[in-house]
């Protein structure tokens, strides 16, 4: 990949929170929410990101719109490096998010049309009627009437209420969408609508996505890149359709196997994995998946740096003796 | 039905109605919804929000918020007794004792202020003649059985120092403490990761066999459901509108909504990047349901007045595959 074609490169991030404890609340640990990651998003691709609860996808997600500070690390977007003051405004323009819960996202004191003008607003774009013109233009590409402006969020479904988020977080022509769990709040039949949508909107719109969700399936059938993560770090990263097909790392096997697959003649074979997936406070010291599996060669991995192999082209795993078979 | 196959039968529910008190009015939750559960079997119930999977669920155990909330006809038949025609102190009796009940979301469902081993205790001393200690030593060995680590240190911990997958545990070692005939499960896995899913779903699999209770099992997981039960009701806005051995569900759907929720879960060996197939529109809301086919709305085929006045008959299309028979929903 040359570096042109990379929308958004992420290079070694960290995102630590400081545990407090004690009289005075000094910072006595930190719990590695992210810890050291790297990715990169080519343009028009969507790069899926799975993982448990507690994995730090969000905060990895936060930490790419700069909702949150990283530690250490770095985020490039197109080759510039984000934390430059003048390139701030471009960048928070052309990055946007859709969040999980879109009865928790949108305002409820706020009419549809001027939660999706909002972000028109702040960056100062166009007169009052631009801004209206813009805003039901946006309700139309999600497929929602026009007449939608004017009413109040408490009005509309699930499903329609993803659709407004999704065309406030389109209002700035933004080139990259990190998408936080967006249909995990939705029912099955609404759910392959937003779906449909975003892929449509994708093609029409030369989208790149970043999307996280916990749905196996559903990053699956939309992602061409998927990168599984495990206790704050990436552990596996491939094409979709190859990850899915020839999974190298322990996790990612495990992960894949433990879908239900909506067929009752199918009996598939279940890697139960026991426990669960531990503090990012007192992460254990080798390999995080390796110590919750227990599994006999743990020990080797505690004094190994974390290497990246490439299994196959753009396939890589987090080379560990425990997880990664020889 | 012959009595042979009602002595089958551990609950059956026949021509349940209930009705919810709103500032809209009374909407109908439930329109005449029967089905029946036979011993040793798990029954699914899927479908979307708001078609009163869960509402089945309290009813059978008469949890009904009240006021607003009644049972308008029919009855619940539980081994021979009609749970409607009991008084609360009867219910009680069955109630955690004969049938257990597995909540959705584990944080709800526990008592934050109270110690695990007091709240499996609890059911032990309100339906078996023990002492407390006694009660106490069970509580242990629930929580072994249900696979929790160290279960005499646990047993003095509080719900909020336990994991998501933990605190399920816990709600299904409260359910299944009186080794119960029923276990109503419902969404017990949609708060967990699907590592944890699987791990729960084998548990209640594994005590479900230990104690031979029969499961019904509500969710809007098809994957879940092909995984689980051995047989399926599809709700939709109120009633079953089809019902089948899992295999002949999932193999020949027969009504439109079922075909069109089987294909619009995105699978694993589908086409990437695909256009997936979707219901169009969305769930109708409780207070503006029509008498006959409710899902001509969704269905994308004009439906004639009379079709959507009334009610099309539940026919039975093969052995033990039934359905809503609305003739321009279901195809044969």
């Amino acid at each position: 990949m040359t570096e042109e074609e990379k929308l958004l490169k992420i290079e070694d991030l960290r995102v630590h929170f400081p545990v407090r404890g004690g009289v005075f609340r000094r910072a006595v640990g930190a719990c590695k929410a992210v810890d050291g990651v790297s990715l990169s998003l080519k343009k028009g691709q969507t790069l899926g990101l799975v993982g448990e609860s507690g994995c730090g996808k969000s905060t990895l997600a936060k930490a790419v719109v700069k909702l949150v500070e990283p530690t250490s690390g770095s985020i490039r977007f197109k080759n510039k490096e984000v934390s430059e003051s003048e390139d701030e405004v471009i960048f928070r323009k052309s990055v946007q998010m859709v969040f999980q819960d879109p009865a928790e996202s949108l305002n409820s004191r706020m009419t549809v049309g001027s939660i999706i003008g909002e972000p028109l607003e702040v960056h100062k774009i166009g007169d009052k009627s631009d801004r209206l013109t813009r805003v039901e233009k946006l309700l139309e590409q999600v497929g929602i009437s026009k007449s939608a402006a004017k009413r109040y969020p408490f009005e509309f479904s699930g499903g329609q209420r993803q659709r407004i988020g999704i065309a406030r977080a389109l209002a700035l022509k933004p080139e990259l969408l990190v998408l936080d769990e967006p249909v995990s709040a939705l029912d099955v039949s609404v759910q392959s609508q937003v779906l449909n949508l975003l892929m449509d909107l994708q093609t029409e719109l030369e989208l790149t996505y970043l999307l996280i969700a916990h749905d196996l399936a559903v990053v699956k059938h939309v992602s061409d890149m998927i990168a599984v993560m495990y206790l704050g770090k990436i552990v596996e990263l491939g094409p979709a359709e190859e990850l899915y097909s020839n999974p190298i790392h322990a996790y990612t096997k495990a992960l894949i196997s433990a879908i239900p697959v909506p067929d009752p003649t199918v009996k598939r074979k279940k890697v139960v994995i026991p426990g669960e997936v531990p503090s990012p406070i007192n992460p254990p010291l080798g390999c995080a998946f390796g110590h919750r599996i227990n599994h006999p060669r743990y020990p080797d991995s505690m004094n190994k740096s974390n290497k990246f192999l490439e299994i196959s082209p753009n396939h890589w795993v987090l080379d560990c003796p425990c997880c990664v078979a020889d | 039905m012959t009595r042979d196959e009602q002595a089958d039968c551990l609950l059956e529910v026949k021509e349940l109605s209930v009705s919810f008190i709103t500032d809209e009015g009374e909407v109908q939750a439930l329109d005449a919804v029967n089905f029946e559960v036979k011993h040793g079997q798990t029954l699914g119930l899927v479908g979307e929000s708001g078609c009163g999977k869960s509402v089945t669920a309290l009813s059978v155990m008469r949890l009904l918020p009240r006021p607003i909330g009644k049972i308008t006809s029919g009855s619940i038949h539980f081994g021979g007794m009609d749970l409607l025609k009991l008084n609360p102190d009867e219910i009680r009796q069955i109630r955690g004792n004969d049938i257990g009940m597995i909540f959705q979301e584990p944080m709800n469902a526990l008592n934050p202020v109270r110690t695990i081993g007091d709240q499996i205790s609890e059911s032990f001393l309100l339906h078996q003649n023990i002492s407390p200690k006694e009660a106490w030593e069970k509580s242990i060995n629930m929580l072994e059985d249900v696979g929790i680590p160290a279960p005499g240190n646990r047993v003095f911990e509080y719900p909020h120092q336990l994991s998501g997958g933990m605190r399920q545990r816990i709600v299904i070692a409260i359910a299944l403490a009186c080794k119960p005939r029923l276990v109503i499960a419902d969404e017990p896995t949609t708060a967990l990761d699907v590592t944890v899913q699987s791990q729960i779903l084998d548990l209640l699999q594994s005590m479900k066999e230990k104690l031979g209770s029969s499961v019904l099992l509500i969710t809007h997981d098809l994957g879940v459901i092909a995984e689980t039960c051995d047989e399926v009701c599809v709700m939709y806005a109120g009633r079953v509108v089809e019902r089948a051995s899992t295999t002949d569900l999932f193999a020949n759907p027969v009504h439109a909504y079922t075909r069109g929720l089987l294909s619009s879960i995105p699978r694993l060996d589908g086409l990437p990047k695909t256009e997936l197939s979707t219901i169009d529109g969305m769930v109708p809301s409780l207070s503006e349901l029509n008498m006959g086919c409710r899902f001509a709305p969704r269905s994308g085929i004009e439906h004639s007045e009379e079709q959507l006045e009334q009610r099309p008959p539940f026919i039975e299309v093969k052995t033990g595959h039934w359905v809503e028979a609305c003739p321009i929903c279901t195809t044969l």
